[in-house]
């Protein structure tokens, strides 16, 4: 618990390497690298070796029908993101648009992921860092009850996922159009009753979150999210920036340019122009608070969360809001379910280009697929959330490191650790992620 | 926990689903914690103990040539080595490259491919070292999982059946969508395990779980050419997540067969028919 404790100052050392090989508590494979010079920082690096999978080029030659079940598998945590862009993307070539029933039920399949992807990131990977743990698993040993608070919350999300997804991991009942089955009322019911104890869990939450001590830090990234007016965006939006852009997903490849640097198989995103940008929690966060549920909000307020956060480490406690929300808003919707009838579209292929973005719980998830009129895929162009943080992450450790250079390489390590999981980083989505060096000469 | 049995969690290429698939096992998780000294799990700790370890999990396909070596340095670390899921199992979505050039493929995804370094294929753990189970599954089953780790903990042998898709219908009391709806399906040819998820909502299986033992290859063919998948539609439906298993490339090779309803209790000579 006493992290703080036993650091060794280091004064003398102007010229030192840190090296993370293995980021733990992270989804994928990354490692980072800091090299300090005279006393100053050179560099840092975020490396993601996590192998290269290739999803764009060998979704070239599908079925307009697969891309939800095959992009799904760009990422374990976040498959219904995928699922959701890609649907939207394929529906748009196609010119069809969904029943208000059907982007209703995926809103509430949307919910579950948001859940139990913060969930986990909140009490799995990112709680034990401020109290001290290696683990949960180690912070379970004293403190039992606080993970069985995680891991219910987490599987109130997943019994969403199991309901309308089919399955918690890679769902199967999501198809182009709508859902190959809707769930019965009674299903429905049964799921809001476990919901209801979740709401009170995701609430408890907040308050253990707002109790952690917070390093001070702020940034002056550019944010970015997609916005629904009068309603804070998950499944669809048009994209918005702190900056005063706001453009329409088809257009976010006029404004999203992105580059490959060597040391990553994750393309590093820039806004052309304008130069680099955060998505996520917080930016949502800051674009779309004002649309939170009176609950979600109260709880904000009450966390100390003001109209915007810019402090990164304080990104766990919009996550713990933006749980409480996603739990309101699943019996919001659940409160007034019908079945949809029927529950999908017919969505037959013409040649066309059709793009898709929603939010996924890392943040504005990209993706844009050409077909031709025999509904092939001739090409293909998905852009996670982590390649776009990439640079901002990279930037905001360059500063953070430089503010803590008297720190002894293992602690200034382990806070650098800690300020990478700020952004909740997802390796396995971005390939294209990370091993900590810190590079003092 | 001293004299708990050691387990490490390891990630090659790959989604995470399959190691999330251990921490969605809210209701276990911390119980497996109290049997289990968890040594090595990089995307749940910080802290990693040193092997060798009594059961290593493997997510993952090897990818590229540093995986290569690295999967040997597991194996020499494990006293039991387990695969969870499609991708360890045999190559994961990303075997489609097995199919194509590879460098073609970073040119794709990647303005400088010179930058990317990987093999030009993606291949299950037991190519490369011995593997003592294979647990199915894009993604694994959670209570597969879970019988798999309390088979080891117990000294026994997983019970994993190795039957089709079509058992679990039967099981489940789910309506044949081939046979009621004319519903493409893979099921005759899936291996069991995720409790027929897709029939019961109403969808052919996609075989996910990869090849059932011995499999009818002709049969499955006319089954599939019947619910009106062109030749090519019959090849893609067996590259997707499994691509890479043997007797699915080999399924993929039959892409027409004998109308469902035709053999081999409908013919004359029986003697003929087999495959």
């Amino acid at each position: 618990m006493t992290s703080r404790k036993g650091v060794t100052r280091v004064t003398e050392q102007t010229d030192r390497t840190l090296t993370v090989r293995a980021l733990a508590r992270v989804e994928g494979e990354g490692a980072m690298h800091v090299r300090v010079r005279d006393g100053a920082v050179e560099d840092v690096r975020l490396e993601i070796y996590e192998p290269p999978r290739f999803f764009e080029a060998l979704l070239r030659g599908r079925r307009h029908t697969e891309p939800p079940d095959i992009t799904a598998r760009i990422c374990g945590i976040c498959p219904v993101a995928y699922q959701m862009s890609a649907c939207l993307a394929i529906e748009a070539a196609c010119g069809i648009e969904v029943t208000d029933a059907v982007a209703d039920l995926r809103r509430l399949l949307y919910c579950g992921e948001w859940i139990e992807s913060h969930a986990l990131h909140i009490y799995l990977l990112h709680a034990p860092d401020f109290l001290g743990y290696a683990s949960a698993l180690d912070l379970a040993r004293e403190g039992r009850g606080l993970v069985e608070r995680g891991l219910a919350l987490k599987k109130a999300g997943n019994a969403i996922m199991e309901l309308v997804g089919g399955r918690a991991v890679h769902p199967v009942n999501v198809r182009v159009g709508g859902f190959y089955r809707a769930p019965a009322k009674t299903e429905m019911a049964a799921l809001a009753e476990q919901l209801r104890g979740a709401l009170d869990l995701a609430l408890d939450t907040v308050t253990w979150a707002a109790g952690f001590e917070f390093p001070d830090f702020r940034h002056d990234h550019e944010m970015l999210a997609l916005v629904t007016p009068g309603q804070y965006a998950i499944e669809r939006g048009t994209v918005a920036s702190t900056g005063g852009l706001a453009f329409a997903p088809a257009q976010f490849e006029d404004y999203v340019i992105e580059e490959q640097v060597p040391h990553s198989t994750a393309l590093h995103a820039r806004l052309a122009g304008r130069g680099r940008y955060l998505t996520g929690p917080t930016a949502r966060y800051t674009l779309s608070g004002q649309w939170l549920s009176p609950l979600a909000r109260q709880a904000a307020d009450a966390a100390g969360l003001g109209a915007e956060c810019r402090n990164p480490f304080r990104s766990i406690l919009v996550r713990a809001v933006e749980v409480v929300y996603a739990v309101e808003e699943a019996l919001r919707l659940i409160d007034r379910y019908e079945p949809p009838a029927p529950c999908y579209l017919e969505v037959p292929p013409r040649a066309a280009v059709g793009h898709g973005a929603t939010e996924a719980p890392r943040g504005v998830l990209f993706h844009r697929y050409a077909i031709d009129a025999e509904g092939l895929v001739t090409s293909a162009r998905i852009v996670p959330p982590t390649s776009q943080n990439q640079a901002s992450i990279e930037d905001d450790l360059r500063r953070f490191v430089a503010g803590r250079l008297d720190l002894d390489d293992r602690e200034l390590t382990r806070q650098c650790e800690q300020a990478i999981r700020n952004y909740d980083p997802c390796i396995s989505c971005s390939t294209n992620f990370l091993d900590l060096t810190v590079d003092r000469g | 926990m001293t004299g708990a049995p050691t387990l490490a969690v390891w990630k090659f290429a790959s989604c995470d689903g399959c190691q999330l698939t251990l921490l969605d096992c809210e209701d276990e998780l911390l119980a497996i914690a109290d049997r289990v000294d968890i040594a090595h799990f990089t995307e749940a700790s910080s802290r990693s103990q040193p092997g060798p370890y009594d059961v290593s999990l493997v997510e993952g396909s090897v990818t590229t040539a540093a995986d290569a070596e690295r999967i040997r340095r597991v194996r020499a670390m494990s006293r039991t080595l387990v695969t969870i899921g499609a991708c360890a199992s045999a190559g994961g979505v990303q075997a489609l490259r097995n199919f194509a050039d590879v460098r073609e493929f970073a040119s794709v995804v990647y303005a400088r491919p010179d930058y990317i370094s990987a093999l030009a294929t993606s291949t299950p753990v037991a190519a490369h070292v011995d593997v003592d189970f294979e647990l199915r599954g894009c993604p694994v089953d959670r209570r597969q999982l879970l019988e798999v780790l309390t088979a080891l903990l117990a000294g026994r042998k997983p019970n994993i059946p190795a039957h089709s898709v079509c058992f679990e219908c039967k099981q489940r009391a789910v309506v044949c969508v081939a046979v009621a709806r004319g519903t493409p399906c893979l099921g005759p040819v899936t291996h069991a395990g995720c409790g027929a998820l897709c029939p019961a909502h109403q969808r052919g299986c996609y075989g996910c779980f990869g090849p059932a033992e011995t499999p009818n290859a002709g049969a499955q063919a006319g089954l599939l050419r019947a619910a009106g998948l062109s030749e090519a539609d019959v090849l893609r439906a067996y590259r997707t997540f499994n691509a890479g298993a043997p007797a699915f490339i080999e399924l993929s090779r039959v892409t027409d067969g004998p109308p469902p309803g035709s053999g081999p209790r409908d013919l004359p000579e029986r003697g003929d028919q087999g495959d």
